[in-house]
């Protein structure tokens, strides 16, 4: 079950290499994942918050590594999200001039290798399916890219490469930490041992810090940022609503996945750093979004900067703020999709995206306009999206998070900066707007076709997902809390 | 089956060799292909019969052959190990004879290939007794054997001046290093009054014995020995020998020789770790070997020097589990790196006589022939070190070793390193699929190295994702 919805784009791929057709397998493929992701979403048993749908395959009984995958209530929201996502990139792509069957299996490979990492239950493949992706991303921005491509090209490789080397190093300690009857690569051996008190407190917080820096540079958390925006405004728009959307979240998940359950004390230790760190994303990369000029280095930005509001809730360290924490992973992975695919149609007609050259296009292109806006109301936190019900559970949750009466600690005081925050990301997110869509028209844009109605169809799905979220939050909330209820229950 | 016997490799192999010496020199109507056929033929016979012989350790005690023979199962799997690089590396050299044919104009058309079947064969011997030795004399010997025909190897094709001169440099430095091995096996015997491995260690356990001089004795072995596996700072002539060298002599000595030092280095190094100052000495050439390699690497522009150099900052992180003293970790690495690497050759090989070696030949590769990009692009991602492919469980079991021993500095290093690997691997890639080539034409690739550089790319990913049977084939 849980294995065909990794291999499907995986294989897909591999065939589109070989030679298959490759717009129709790599639609085929992603329409089947998303499929089969709603199917698994809709049967999974919320009752309870083990892994389901569980299989394994042994590969080292010595070192107790094993090929094990399955979803619980966390990973499938991410699975559901890297398949929305993946059906939309590639509809979005359309026909590719050069390497076309290149580009799509570079596309399904960085899917796959998502879906892999989001679904495995054994640390080291779980590790090695988010790496599955490196070499694609290298390749789509280097080949496919624009501006300044090759730059950006080696920028996110080798950041990627050392992040996640430094990631290795964390995964490989925690291994480690853990009594050698106990050490097992299971997720789930380590919660259970991690439960019973196995990991020392001054190991976990080594560890932590490594996963911290490690996973940071993924998530681009505050002073490990800088490749983001310069890669994502050189990749090619379906590369890059895939890796901002879907793939960034990997560093994220890891976080939820392995800090909250295994090393609490680590994350008590380090929280005061993660919070600084995180008003940096939000207060400092805030201020530079505002400054940008382009469209493209804007949403690049703005990526860096909503990744701060998911680290708070995680940081709050209760079920309300880190539940919101993954509802907004699941929003911001839409939201930014959505914004990154019209974009890169804008590009795609217009050649510039630069604010200054545009203007008014809203006049000659009102679909590509209205769900623009959609994007962009979506990303501020107007109530209704997704983005909205997780960022309220997050300041709620941060808020209450070691809160007296009449004192204001650490986190109400991040709280109210990152309050500020949603005013920064108001000013840029409706000056891009107005910059973009509406304001004076020029003469030049007049022949400008609107969006063709096959790309109305993903750009529907991406709004539709984000409204029903928006709308009924609680058929995510019910699913992802039984997994961290226990946790945190237990640390309260 | 149990009759054969450890010892019957070697002397199989070596009268192959002489076998085919023979053919080479009164028969000379024989198509000397063919002598390469029934070379890889023969190593491919041997490397089947290695599987039936019974590993036997050999004690201390022991007297006569087995006093400075060991056919213990770390022996047996680099025996294989010799072996299975010979045979790739022969193969190789079948899609080099046209090269090399063009540096000896006069001649017949086929002159001299027959010895350049051969002298591998020896080499092979050596190896193979190599990683059987127990005894300085016998390490002394074998490598000996590997390194004259090594002498032979490198400057075979002898008209171009940059082979003489790489032949030049690896003669003088070898001999050089030679007489290193050779003054400290004579300071370690005159403070112990052992030559033997196992004797060694139990005469450093009475601490009677004169430890500086054992120690000066081990420095000056250590010294040879980094000389043999291109440690810094006895790396010097790595770079300007594999650019000379014919290019599966390349492989070979990259491959092989040094695979041979570390297993000898690992046996040598077995009586010092006792002491202190060897875990020291050892880190102090790691860490400029990690360092060195991999900065060097960073501006090359011709894939052949490139590899040399990737070649010494491979033996880094083979250095790095010397210091954690990690056996499976390091015999694992060099499993992984055999693979990555003889397929990187492989495919150099074929491509570097359409266009040639520098890394800009590789432009638009992709587009011209997808088979052997794909299989560069392995070689290089697997050098580089990424998941799912032997390169990266390579590096995984050497770092799990250097945190399970908190080698802080190691590691840090280690890990910015890797970090410069992706950029000058990748490199290659860049060229391979995003440059485009005025050059059209397909490359040809004969059958047999199709199923070659088919068999090491699946050789590759297939230890990347199951490394169960080798680390299985190491455990004690």
């Amino acid at each position: 079950m849980v294995l065909f919805i990794i291999f499907c784009p995986i294989v897909a791929a591999v065939l589109i290499m070989l030679g298959a057709p490759a717009r129709k397998t790599a639609l085929a493929a992603s329409v089947l994942t998303f499929a089969e992701a709603l199917f698994l979403f809709a049967s999974l048993d919320h009752g309870h918050a083990d892994f389901q749908h569980v299989t394994s395959f042994s590969i080292s009984p010595e070192w107790r590594l094993s090929f094990t995958t399955g979803v619980d209530g966390l990973s499938i929201i991410m699975v559901l999200l890297a398949s929305i996502v993946t059906l939309a990139a590639v509809w979005f792509a359309g026909t590719i001039e050069r390497h076309e069957n290149a580009f799509y299996a570079c596309l399904l490979l960085i899917s796959g290798g998502a879906i892999g990492a989001f679904a495995s239950i054994d640390l080291f493949f779980f590790y090695a399916f988010h790496e599955l992706a490196l070499i694609p991303t290298f390749l789509l921005i280097g080949i496919w890219g624009s501006g300044n491509r090759v730059a950006a090209a080696w920028k996110i490789t080798i950041y990627l490469a050392i992040g996640s080397f430094i990631l290795l190093l964390g995964l490989i300690l925690l291994y480690q930490s853990f009594p050698l009857a106990s050490r097992s690569f299971d997720i789930r051996v380590l919660q259970t041992a991690a439960g019973m008190g196995q990991i020392s407190p001054d190991a976990q917080r080594n560890v932590y810090l490594l996963l911290l820096i490690g996973f940071g540079i993924l998530i681009s958390l505050f002073p490990f940022h800088t490749w983001a925006p310069e890669a994502y405004c050189a990749a090619p728009a379906p590369a890059a609503m895939l890796h901002a959307g879907v793939l960034k979240k990997f560093g994220l998940y890891g976080l939820l996945r392995l800090a909250i359950p295994i090393l609490p004390e680590g994350a008590r230790h380090w929280a005061t750093l993660l919070v600084v760190l995180l008003l940096g994303n939000i207060i400092y990369v805030g201020l530079v979004t505002i400054a940008q000029k382009r469209l493209d280095w804007m949403l690049g930005y703005s990526s860096v900067m909503h990744m701060g509001y998911i680290l708070l809730g995680l940081a709050s360290f209760g079920v309300l703020g880190v539940t919101g924490a993954v509802v907004l992973m699941f929003a911001h992975g839409l939201s930014i999709a959505l914004l990154f695919g019209i974009a890169g149609e804008l590009r795609r007609r217009t050649g510039t995206l630069v604010f200054d050259e545009l203007g008014g296009l809203a006049r000659v292109m009102p679909f590509a306009g209205l769900a623009f806006g959609f994007g962009v109301f979506a990303a501020i936190g107007l109530p209704g999206f997704a983005n909205f019900a997780g960022e309220i559970m997050i300041f709620f949750g941060a808020f209450r998070n070691g809160w007296e009466i009449g004192r204001f600690h650490i986190f109400q005081i991040a709280t109210i900066l990152s309050l500020w925050g949603v005013v920064l990301s108001t000013v840029y997110m409706l000056r891009a707007y107005r910059k973009t869509f509406m304001g004076s028209f020029r003469e030049q844009w007049q022949k400008l076709p609107d969006l063709s109605p096959a790309l109305r169809m993903p750009i529907t799905l991406l709004v539709a997902a984000l409204l029903c979220c928006g709308f009924f939050p609680q058929f995510f909330v019910r699913i992802v809390t039984p997994a961290f209820r226990t946790y945190l229950s237990a640390n309260k | 089956m149990s009759s054969i016997t450890a010892p019957i490799l070697e002397i199989a192999v070596l009268v192959l060799g002489m076998v085919i010496l023979m053919i080479e020199a009164f028969a000379e109507k024989v198509d000397k292909r063919v002598l390469a056929f029934a070379a890889i033929t023969g190593l491919a016979v041997v490397l089947v019969a290695s599987f039936f012989v019974a590993p036997s350790q050999s004690t201390s005690p022991a007297t006569g052959f087995w006093s400075f023979y060991t056919a213990d199962r770390l022996a047996i799997f680099f025996k294989q190990f010799a072996l299975v690089t010979t045979i790739f590396v022969l193969i190789m050299t079948i899609d080099y004879a046209p090269v090399m044919r063009s540096f000896f104009p006069g001649g017949p058309p086929q002159a001299s290939l027959g010895e350049f079947v051969a002298l591998p064969l020896f080499t092979c011997t050596g190896l193979m007794y190599l990683v059987s030795a127990i005894d300085f004399v016998f390490i002394f010997v074998a490598l000996e054997l590997v390194t004259v025909s090594f002498y032979v190897l490198v400057s075979f094709t002898r008209r171009n001046p940059m082979t003489l001169e790489a032949g030049t440099k690896y003669l003088i430095l070898s001999a050089l290093s030679t007489a290193f091995l050779v003054y400290g096996i004579a300071w370690i015997f005159g403070a112990t009054g052992q030559t033997n491995l196992y004797r060694l260690t139990a005469a450093l356990a009475n601490t009677g014995s004169n430890s500086g001089a054992v120690l000066l004795g081990m420095v000056f072995v250590l010294v040879a020995l980094g000389f043999k596996i291109a440690a810094v700072p006895f790396q010097i002539w790595v770079p300007d020998v594999y650019q000379g060298a014919p290019t599966p002599v390349t492989a070979y000595l990259s491959v092989g020789s040094k695979a041979a030092g570390f297993i000898v280095l690992l046996r040598v190094l077995q009586p010092f770790m006792n002491l202190p100052q060897t875990h020291r000495l050892v880190f102090v050439i790691a860490l400029p070997t990690l360092i060195y390699g991999n900065l060097a690497a960073l501006p090359q522009t011709n894939l052949k020097r490139l590899l040399a150099y990737s070649s010494i900052a491979h033996a880094g992180y083979l250095l790095i589990g010397v210091v954690c003293f990690d056996v499976r970790a390091i015999s694992f690495y060099l499993v992984a790196y055999l693979l990555m690497t003889l397929l990187s050759f492989a495919v150099l090989i074929i491509v570097a006589q359409q266009t040639g070696e520098e890394i800009s030949d590789f432009d638009g590769l992709a587009k011209r022939s997808p088979f052997l990009a794909f299989a560069m692009l392995i070689g290089m991602v697997s050098l580089a070190g990424v998941p799912f492919t032997a390169g990266f469980l390579g590096k995984f079991y050497i770092f799990y070793a250097a945190v399970l021993q908190r080698q802080i500095a190691l590691v840090v290093v280690g890990v910015i390193t890797v970090g410069c690997g992706f950029y000058y691997y990748l490199k290659v890639v860049r060229a391979m699929y995003w440059q485009s080539s005025s050059d059209v034409d397909a490359v040809p690739v004969n059958g047999l190295s199709r199923i070659a550089i088919t068999a090491l790319i699946i050789g590759t990913i297939w230890l990347g994702v199951y490394p169960q049977p080798i680390l299985e084939a190491l455990k004690r």
